[in-house]
């Protein structure tokens, strides 16, 4: 089957007459409008997971990489003393846009979830925390150590780079993986597509036989099953997107709590996204259509 | 118009036709018989690219078969109708949209509409049936839809096989003198008929000629028929 002007023409507009020529096919019919609904309403959920963990990727990078911390490990009579040493690196340090260190409250409230309130933290050694917040172009955290190890000895620079590159990566990953999953679900319309219309190529054996007796040429008939295929498809995917996109919208929210699951779903223009899985799902079922009819028909004399 | 020249036909490792040399010129009346399986069906769908030789050459309108294209073979059985004795209707669609089907998948619906097909059903007498499903129709009345269907589109040649097959003597008759009809229209006409009565009821009422299949050749048969 060939794509020309008049092929393209006749599956947008249709034609009466060569519509009613090919017979209807009552559980093809509904097995394509089924099965286009159901994979639309997965690849709803393939893209939200795809792009949800696209912004968990950007969110994670963009903050972990903009900051760092520095534990000043010292004893309790050097403690300060080295931490206002280290505050006085990072103050004529380029890069840093801000340092602070944590008040005794802020760390109490950090080994809370594993000590309890009532930790007495002057009773123990816990180091204490500075918190750096990067400028927009970076800071060397070579440099920093090497500075750090000269003037403050007990201080050390822990960039979260250790555990920041597998958490991103884990999230690009799980993007990756969404669409995957997409392009798999559009492969398996797509072979769905072609077995029902494999199934009702064969089913009208005999039509077929009568219209190229009658003189229809392959494109005519591969477009009556086309332009049939194609709409069901389209219809079936626009109604699995409009119920995934329900499903998506109705998930619960975390507010502002921090989470993979509270966070799926769309956000912005990420809400047209599935406004394209119908137009995509309807391409899929035209080109596996012809591709099928194509087959068939050459088989025929 | 359309011509066979030493064609042959092959068909599960036996030859079936073997160097038939044939050619229906226009508005030329030709009948094909011979015994059951002689090869009939084979010839006639040789006649309109259903089926491509073996060796030789089958000329169609002035071109060789095997250099057509699909849709090459589609236009020039716009210009072939056919008639099975098995006939085939889409079941899903009346008797006078089943005639006019040649006319709708070559875009011509409109031809239907302004009188051609109430003029042709009346021709084979089936007004009345015009909006009957093809399963209600009885034998005869399926050979007249047939007919009108092979012709619906003013094709050049009728090709029929068998066209009498499954009717009675009365309605054979009446088919023959569609037949004849189209033949004095001008158009080339070739039935395979092992039907002896009707050839030579044919031969009183047009100049016809008889190609008898025997033994895998076709032979002008004599005037023993």
């Amino acid at each position: 089957m060939t794509f020309d002007r008049n092929t393209l023409r006749a599956l947008l507009v249709g034609d009466r007459h060569a519509d009613r020529v090919v017979p209807p096919t009552g559980f093809t019919a509904q097995l394509t409008l089924f099965v286009s609904g159901a994979m639309a309403f997965l690849a709803v959920f393939a893209l939200a997971l795809s792009l949800a963990s696209g912004r968990l990727a950007d969110r994670w990078g963009d903050e972990l990489a903009r900051t760092a911390t520095i534990r000043i490990v010292a004893p309790e009579d050097q403690r300060a003393i080295q931490t206002a040493a280290a505050i006085e690196v990072l103050s004529t340090t380029p890069g840093i846009a801000s340092a602070r260190a944590l008040t005794d409250e802020e760390q109490q409230a950090l080994l809370a979830p594993w000590f309890g309130q009532d930790l007495p933290l002057d009773t123990l050694p816990v180091p204490r925390l500075i918190e750096i917040e990067a400028a927009e172009q970076g800071f060397d955290a070579t440099g920093l150590r090497l500075r750090l190890a000269a003037e403050v000895p007990g201080a050390v620079l822990d960039d979260h780079g250790r555990w920041r590159a597998p958490l991103v990566s884990a999230a690009q990953r799980l993007r990756l993986l969404g669409w995957t999953v997409a392009l798999l679900i559009l492969g398996a319309v797509a072979a769905m597509v072609t077995l029902a219309a494999n199934a009702a190529l064969a089913a009208n054996a005999q039509v077929i036989a009568v219209l190229r007796l009658v003189g229809a040429t392959d494109s005519y008939i591969a477009n009556a099953f086309v332009r049939r295929f194609t709409l069901r498809a389209l219809v079936g995917s626009a109604v699995g997107v409009v119920i995934g996109v329900i499903a998506v919208w109705l998930m619960p929210s975390g507010g502002d709590t921090p989470g993979f699951l509270t966070g799926f779903g769309f956000a912005g223009a990420g809400w047209l996204a599935p406004l394209f899985l119908p137009p995509v799902c309807g391409a899929v079922a035209l080109f596996a259509t012809a591709y099928a009819a194509s087959r068939a028909l050459r088989t025929l004399t | 118009m359309i011509e066979l020249e030493n064609v042959a036909y092959s068909y599960g490792g036996g030859e079936l036709l073997s160097d038939i040399s044939v050619k229906l010129a226009p508005g030329s009346f030709h009948f094909l018989t011979g015994p059951s399986g002689a090869g009939k069906t084979t010839l006639l769908k040789l006649c309109y690219g259903a089926l491509l030789p073996t060796a030789g050459h089958v000329r169609l309108f002035e071109r060789d078969v095997r250099a057509l294209e699909r849709d090459d073979v589609a236009m020039i059985r716009r210009k072939v109708g056919v008639v099975h004795q098995d006939v085939q209707f889409l079941d899903h669609l009346s008797v006078s949209d089943n005639v006019a089907l040649p006319l709708t998948v070559s875009g011509r619906h409109a031809d239907a509409a302004n009188g051609d097909l109430t003029e042709l059903m009346a021709w084979v007498g089936l007004t009345n049936r015009a909006d009957a499903m093809p399963p209600e129709l009885s034998g005869g009345e399926r050979q007249r839809a047939a007919l009108a269907r092979a012709v619906i589109m003013s094709p050049d040649v009728v090709l029929a096989d068998e066209p009498t097959g499954n009717v009675d003597w009365e309605m054979s008759q009446r088919l023959l003198t569609l037949l004849v009809e189209l033949n004095k229209m001008g158009k080339t006409v070739l039935i395979a008929t092992h039907d002896l009565s009707l050839i030579r009821a044919a031969k009183a009422q047009v100049q016809a000629r008889v190609l008898r299949i025997s033994n895998r050749r076709v032979q002008l048969a004599g005037a023993d028929l």
